[in-house]
């Protein structure tokens, strides 16, 4: 059936959603009950809810959805700067403004919204754009999109989130058809901010991009530009690592030794690896996991749902909820190859790189292959801004899935 | 326009596509390195997690003696603890129960200082409460749930003050024992011997703790016992058995002079096994051990009597006149006399050894005396001769021989080693090759001079004259210990008939005939210790019947002046062993002549009788 909705992304969004929900209801089954004994019926609210608007979403049509893009963005970001003057913690992160209130109700977190906004506004200015991108500047207004909402959600803070927007970007220029060279350009501030902390491999680092600058040979301002970035970035790693909440600076060493301090910062990742370690190849068996019925598990419904999967389901659940996202990826991918237009194609794109993202960050993370960064996993996590988020980025990609085959032109 | 070629996008989904099946094989093979390569080791850490090994106490072992009457067992003791949710709700619980509890108000801040520094453990709250006050508390536990009420067994000595030089008593491991490792299975509020046979046999006493596994969560919090499969039941202490006659101990202890310091040894001499071993003045383990009360230790600790000090093994006197059975036999055993030799110098109240004059106690002198005579009346002036005859060498070496000069061996700790000379080299260390005389084989033969025993040492060498075969047993007080060579008197049986008939002779006619019992032939020995300090030590040991030895009893009591008088407590004690309560309950009337050793002559620098009572 060619005019329905694309059955490839329902099918792959059901079955994530299937295994999300069993999942974090085992995450609630702990010998001493918590509040997440009850969280996946208040999740399954936020799934009708999620739901309702992805069809909406669906509705609408990439015309519309294209001009009033820059309103979105406009509100997202609005919404952004009311959070952080009126904002609310909650949960772990009580300390931060990430949640808007109204009259004492936690109603979303603007940040989740905002993702959805910038994939809107990216797609609407690459597809207005007429000829390559071949400089650095021609991504001035690339930057302004993304550092505006990058900044906001960074000063909440909430610097996972924040990555986020970066890993959007990255994934949209990318299908943009921006050189890959261009890409490490731009990623080689982060780079070198990260590698700052030994001399030596900084060092190193700053010698191989002064080789591909010359081999590359862009402009001579962009090179100049991306060089001195680097060298600043360098020099001021140590004060920006000072200018670090005392948390994320030990979840970054935590992350480097978990043994440093295995009752404080390092509990999470041990915690996490002894989880999924322990599920072995088949697992403990559904709702059996002792690492999380005995609460050895932190953050079991949002940040470290995987781990349940890792420690009850074993590699082989773990396996197939990872092939689950590699398919449901490789859907968006055809959908963008095959879309329409290029705002239609750019928008599936984005919605792609933000599950990417959030795949990498989420589950590298549980593995102790990233540092602790707590940003939630697509359809698993509790959270109803994010799966309202998600669900909508869905339907918008339905809608350019319906578009390309409703003109029956496959692809652009 | 480049890149809105067809193409090229083709090719950028093509690299999209890679990219994912890059991301899922990485993320794949960061599970398969922890759930696959390390799922063992990750495995074991998440059992350690949750399960927490719990000590179950080994029971520690009864000590009972030869009946099975109990010397000391483990008493059912409570203790009350509190678990809470806040330091609020501990607060509301000790103002509910504090009827039951009334605590002070030091007591409460202490509560409450355990309750901070681990809120999730029960916070102890009293040890060792009474039973009513268990079911006072019980009554109150529907209104609070976090009432805890344990079982900790606490150590009990059933007969107190009456034996506890041998029974010994306990305390909790230290804080520096613990941290030492050198014992083994150390834990917290371990039980250990401190003292007497509990120190001695602690091992067997202690058993093996078991151990047991909860389950916790991540507070810390108890939820459910692992399963049974996981659980190593304690293997409880041993009950020890011990040759002693707790009636008879406890006879001891009432008939000892009171007000008195000494000891009494009562011992089988067939066997070895002790009857009875009393130290005076005694203490009650009970008032000290379990609580620990430590005003009553300090207390004790501080008493210039010192009763923890064990009398019967670790204070040394001077052997005196008892010490002249083992120079007759040492002579007798070389065959240097009969029991009829007499000496060439008849006594008359003393004899001139070169320059000096020696005196024997009887300044009017026993005249030309047997060997048998001697014995009975105690003659110094013939052991000064059979001392000469034996000469100082033998004397030392064969005295040695029979291990006089080292501890008996016995089974309990601290067993003082008696002064005695190995050799004469011991005598030119001290006092230069030219600085003394072989005068002291006098003083040696009367058992002065640097002569220092135990008195269990002076009982093994009666209860050798004693012994059927004239060997020494080692005096021992858990059955089946004492075992090994023993060292014989080497006396034929007609030289050892000869000797216990001169012992009985004592007690009928001589020194200790106020100790003579109707139809109860009983051979015995008494002495007067020099005390430089006071008065002197008294001493008698006897055993009986004569003619078959059942029981050999020694006791010495300090400041007694003379032996006789410690005779009446000896009979006394070895009729109520063979006679039964009957006899005794009438009382034995005594009437003692004098017996006192002669001053010692200061023939070498230091050789005034030391007050050895101090270890």
């Amino acid at each position: 059936m060619t005019r329905g909705i694309d059955g490839r992304l329902v099918l792959g969004t059901l079955a994530l959603l299937a295994v999300g929900f069993t999942i974090l209801y085992s995450a609630g089954q702990t010998d001493v009950p918590t509040l997440a004994a009850t969280v996946w019926r208040r999740q399954l609210m936020w799934l009708g809810v999620g739901s309702g608007l992805a069809l909406v979403a669906f509705r609408v049509s990439p015309r519309v959805l294209e001009w009033v893009a820059p309103g979105l963005f406009g509100l997202g970001v609005l919404l952004l700067i009311l959070t952080l003057a009126i904002g609310t913690g909650a949960g772990t992160a009580a300390g931060t403004k990430s949640w808007l209130t109204i009259g004492g109700v936690r109603v979303g977190q603007p940040a989740e919204f905002a993702k959805l906004a910038v994939i809107v506004m990216l797609a609407r200015h690459l597809a207005g754009r007429r000829d390559d991108i071949t400089g650095l500047f021609d991504l001035l207004p690339v930057g302004v999109i993304v550092s505006v909402p990058f900044v906001l959600v960074g000063l909440q803070p909430d610097l996972g989130s924040a990555l986020v927007f970066l890993g959007i970007m990255f994934t949209m220029l990318f299908w943009a058809g921006v050189a890959p060279s261009m890409l490490l350009f731009l990623a080689s501030p982060l780079v070198s901010l990260l590698l700052a902390f030994s001399t030596v491999a900084w060092g190193t680092w700053i010698v191989l991009l002064t080789l591909v600058l010359l081999w590359v040979r862009p402009f001579v301002a962009e090179g100049l530009v991306v060089w001195l970035t680097n060298v600043t970035m360098g020099v001021l790693a140590l004060e920006l690592w000072k200018g670090l909440a005392p948390y994320q600076q030990n979840r970054l060493l935590s992350f480097l030794n978990p043994e440093v301090d295995p009752r404080a910062t390092g509990w999470h990742i041990i915690q996490s690896k002894v989880a999924i370690g322990s599920g072995g190849l088949l697992g403990k068996g559904f709702t059996e996991g002792t690492q999380k019925r005995l609460a050895f598990l932190p953050e079991q419904h949002t940040d470290f749902v995987f781990s349940v999967v890792g420690e009850e389901l074993g590699f082989v659940g773990v396996l197939i909820c990872l092939a689950l996202f590699a398919a449901l990826l490789m859907v968006l991918v055809s959908i963008a190859r095959k879309a329409t237009d290029w705002f239609g194609s750019l928008v599936a794109v984005g919605v792609g790189g933000l599950l990417l993202t959030h795949l990498i960050v989420n589950v590298g993370m549980t593995v102790g292959l990233l540092p602790i960064m707590g940003i939630p996993l697509p359809f698993f996590s509790y959270g109803g801004s994010f799966l309202v988020t998600c669900l909508v980025g869905l339907g918008l990609a339905a809608r350019v899935s319906w578009e390309s085959r409703r003109s029956g032109y496959g692809g652009l | 326009m480049t890149w809105r070629d067809p193409h090229q996008l083709g090719g950028r989904a093509h690299t999209a596509r890679i990219v994912i099946v890059g991301v899922f094989l990485v993320l794949a093979a960061a599970f398969f390195r922890v759930q696959v390569l390390g799922s063992e080791r990750f495995e074991v850490q998440s059992v350690e997690n949750r399960l927490r090994p719990v000590t179950l106490p080994a029971p520690r072992g009864d000590i009972v003696d030869r009946l099975g009457r109990v010397l000391a067992e483990n008493e059912p003791g409570y203790s009350v603890s509190l678990v809470a949710a806040s330091a609020e709700s501990l607060g509301v619980y000790l103002d509910r129960l504090d009827p039951v509890l009334q605590l002070d108000s030091a007591q409460r801040a202490t509560a409450l200082r355990r309750y901070g520094r681990r809120p999730s453990e029960p916070v102890p709250i009293l040890q060792d409460i009474p039973f009513d006050m268990v079911s006072a508390l019980e009554e109150q536990r529907v209104w609070t749930p976090g009432l805890v009420i344990e079982a900790t067994p606490r150590r009990r000595y059933a007969y107190g003050a009456v034996a506890p030089h041998v029974v010994g008593y306990v305390s909790e491991i230290t804080e520096s024992e613990l941290q030492s490792g050198t014992i083994p299975s150390a834990r917290m509020g371990l039980l250990l011997g401190r003292s007497g046979l509990e120190e001695q046999y602690d091992d067997r006493l202690r058993g093996q703790d078991g151990v047991q596994f909860i389950e916790v969560d991540a507070m810390g919090r108890t939820l459910r016992l692992a399963g049974e499969e996981t659980t190593l039941p304690p293997i409880p202490g041993e009950t020890i058995h011990t040759t002693l006659d707790a009636e008879l101990q406890q006879f001891v202890a009432e008939t000892f002079p009171e007000e008195s310091r000494g000891a009494v040894v009562a011992m089988d001499p067939r066997t070895g096994g002790l009857l009875a071993l009393y130290s005076a003045p005694s203490y009650d383990p009970n008032s000290f051990v379990g609580g620990f009360e430590a005003e009553q230790w300090a207390q004790i600790v501080s008493d210039p009597d010192q009763p923890l000090f064990n009398r019967a093994i670790q204070a040394r006197y001077p052997p005196a006149s008892p010490w002249k059975l083992a120079v007759a036999a040492l002579a007798l055993r070389r065959g240097l006399v009969t029991i009829d030799a007499r000496m060439s110098i008849p006594c008359a109240g003393g004899m001139q050894y070169y320059n000096r004059y020696f005196r024997c106690w009887d300044a009017d002198g026993h005249g030309d005396i047997s060997l048998r005579e001697a014995i009975q009346y105690s003659c110094d002036v013939y052991f000064y001769q059979l001392g000469l005859k034996l000469t100082l060498n033998n004397l030392l070496h064969d005295a040695a021989e029979l291990g006089l000069a080292l501890p008996t061996g016995i089974d309990l700790p601290s067993e003082a080693t008696p002064v005695f000379p190995p050799s004469t080299e011991y005598y030119n260390r001290r006092y230069g090759p030219r600085g003394w005389t072989n005068a002291v084989t006098l003083n040696l033969a009367i058992g002065q001079g640097e002569n220092d025993q135990t008195l269990v040492n002076v009982v093994r060498l009666y209860a050798g004259l004693a012994n059927p075969e004239g060997v020494m047993p080692t005096p021992h007080l858990v059955q089946g210990a004492g075992a090994g060579d023993l060292p014989s008197l080497g006396l034929s049986a007609a030289s050892l008939q000869d000797l216990r008939s001169a012992l009985i002779a004592v007690v009928d006619r001589g020194t200790a005939a106020g100790a003579r019992i109707a139809d109860l032939h009983i051979a015995g020995k008494t002495g007067t210790a020099q005390n430089s300090h006071g008065e002197d030590h008294g001493w008698f040991v006897a055993f009986a019947p004569a003619e078959d030895p059942e029981i050999v009893v020694g006791a010495i009591i300090e400041f007694a002046e003379h032996g006789s008088s410690v005779a009446p407590l000896v009979t006394r004690i070895i009729a109520r062993h063979i006679l039964g309560e009957d006899v005794t309950a009438a009382g034995v009337r005594v009437e003692l002549p004098a017996d006192s050793a002669p001053e010692p002559l200061p023939i070498l620098p230091a050789t005034t009788a030391r007050d050895s009572t101090r270890p």
